[in-house]
């Protein structure tokens, strides 16, 4: 009778460690926010790309601002999903101030509350850049710009986001005419002089940033309120 | 023979009202939120240390303060430089914090943390001067944010500052920094352009000065640190604790300030 022969069992190859899924608590969805003030009103532009991190497109209609109250928005580009979470919990804490108070809370208020309530995740931050832009209780424009963890300053222009660096020496250039041989006209512009400068901002912002295109959100408060305007960028 | 009653067994599943609910519990109260992690600290760096993260969270940081008693009082001079990694984000920060009419309070480090936890301060000094009926000291008040920055200690926080005012005891300077430690001082200097305002702070420095002569020292000191330090810069913001409080006196760009003090002698002349 024939033996069974048993070939040696295979070595098991040297066990490797196990690579667990790792934790990623961020990610970088894209997109460029900037806003210029007046006089008495301000205008904010965002655009409505969001990216997948890389070099995909997630979807082409994803609206970057806000509104907080009918004098005031928030702009953030950054990571969406903290974006959303920002806003749902601005929204809840903005609805039970005016209940507690009988009328809603001013632009000035809103622009520190934020400060402090990117503060509270201080050491697990919210992956946002925000523009809080509005009209004050004296109906002057103002631009509040933060940083992710709530530094804030108050300027008459401002932006945020991947096409930031981009835009901000177009805006310093032109708005605080900074660094200009020749100084010519008033500097009392008018809003719709803003709004197409704003325009071709944020168009050039998406000709050299590939997370910036597809559409922009312009939008204009003043003493009337909110108003919105949908503007085409470059879908490429 | 047991009798089991149905009906009657007490529902422990949550309701989908239940679990909705405490998805939004935490929504409108304030509150400090930790990371999923063991060291709080540790959580940033660890995230972005890696090379699928996006791009790293980098925050505000401010750069060259200094403060100083001499006869007249206290002169605290800052630059206005707020920077993101190498991106200049600000030109026009307002490093001195004003806490109180009486104290103020100076900007190093990270910029949230700094203004947070001053403007904390300034929430309970106020509330102090309620209860006591008499303006709470320095040494008191830079204890108490002492203490609360110590109570964060490992958390990431990171701040140096100076916190002055004029008191019952006179004019009082104590510097205060992220890892708890506070120090009463007669001259501190805070951030990347401190060394070099040293330099010019220690070497100018003269207890009978005159207040102008004291501006211009802070002024200078700053000056001179921006002149030499990438991250310093903008305009430089001059304040004087006086005996009833304290008073701005001066801003001035930092380019203005340079075309001041060089237009005697061109700064490339060759020396022969």
């Amino acid at each position: 009778m024939e033996t069974l022969k048993l070939s040696a069992l295979p070595e098991k190859d040297k066990q490797q460690p196990i690579s667990h899924g790792r934790f990623e608590a961020y990610v970088d969805n894209g997109g460029t926010v900037l806003a210029v003030a007046g006089k008495d009103y301000c205008v904010i532009a965002g655009d409505t790309r969001m990216s997948d991190g890389g070099y995909g497109i997630q979807t082409r209609k994803y609206t970057k601002i806000f509104q907080l109250t009918k004098k005031c928005v928030l702009a953030t580009s950054g990571m969406q999903a903290d974006t959303i979470a920002l806003q749902k919990r601005l929204k809840s804490m903005l609805e039970s101030f005016e209940k507690e108070h009988g009328k809603p809370m001013s632009t000035p208020a809103i622009a520190q509350f934020l400060s402090n309530t990117l503060y509270y995740k201080r050491f697990f931050p919210y992956y946002t850049f925000n523009l809080v832009a509005g009209v004050d209780e004296q109906g002057e424009g103002w631009i509040w710009t933060y940083d992710a963890v709530g530094s804030h300053e108050r300027v008459k222009y401002s932006s945020q986001g991947s096409g930031n660096q981009l835009v901000i020496p177009l805006l310093d250039n032109q708005v605080a005419k900074f660094n200009q041989q020749i100084v010519e006209g008033n500097k009392d512009v008018s809003c719709e002089q803003v709004v197409s400068f704003v325009k071709d901002s944020i168009t050039s912002a998406g000709e050299r940033d590939i997370y910036t295109g597809d559409f922009a959100d312009i939008v204009v408060v003043d003493k009337n309120g909110v108003h919105w305007e949908k503007f085409e960028l470059k879908l490429d | 023979m047991i009798n089991i009653d149905f009906d009657n067994i007490e529902q422990s599943q949550p309701t989908l009202y239940d679990t909705l609910a405490s998805d939004v519990k935490f929504l409108n109260t304030p509150h400090f939120e930790l990371p999923p992690n063991a060291n709080p600290g540790d959580f940033l760096r660890e995230t972005f240390d890696h090379p699928s993260a996006p791009k790293a969270l980098e925050f505000a940081h401010g750069t060259t303060t200094l403060a100083f008693v001499y006869g007249g009082g206290i002169i605290v001079s800052v630059d206005s430089k707020s920077t993101q990694g190498p991106y200049v984000a600000s030109r026009s920060v307002k490093k001195v914090i004003e806490i109180t009419p009486t104290l103020l309070g100076t900007m190093a480090g990270g910029a949230a943390d700094c203004s947070f936890w001053e403007r904390e301060l300034g929430r309970r000094c106020r509330l102090y001067e309620l209860r006591n009926k008499e303006l709470i000291s320095v040494a008191a008040a830079s204890k108490i944010l002492a203490n609360i920055v110590y109570s964060y200690k490992g958390y990431g926080l990171s701040m140096g500052t100076m916190i002055t005012g004029w008191d019952k005891t006179g004019p009082q300077l104590y510097y205060v920094d992220n890892d708890g430690t506070r120090l009463h001082g007669q001259r501190f200097s805070c951030g990347s352009g401190s060394t070099y305002a040293y330099g010019v702070l220690d070497t100018g420095f003269k207890w009978d000065m005159n207040d102008e002569e004291a501006y211009e020292l802070g002024r200078r000191a700053v000056y001179h640190a921006t002149h030499r330090d990438a991250y310093s810069g903008g305009a430089i913001n001059v304040y004087h604790v006086q005996k009833d409080g304290w008073k701005k006196i001066s801003s001035d760009d930092c380019f203005k300030l340079y075309q001041k003090y060089y237009n005697i002698v061109p700064i490339n002349k060759p020396a022969n």
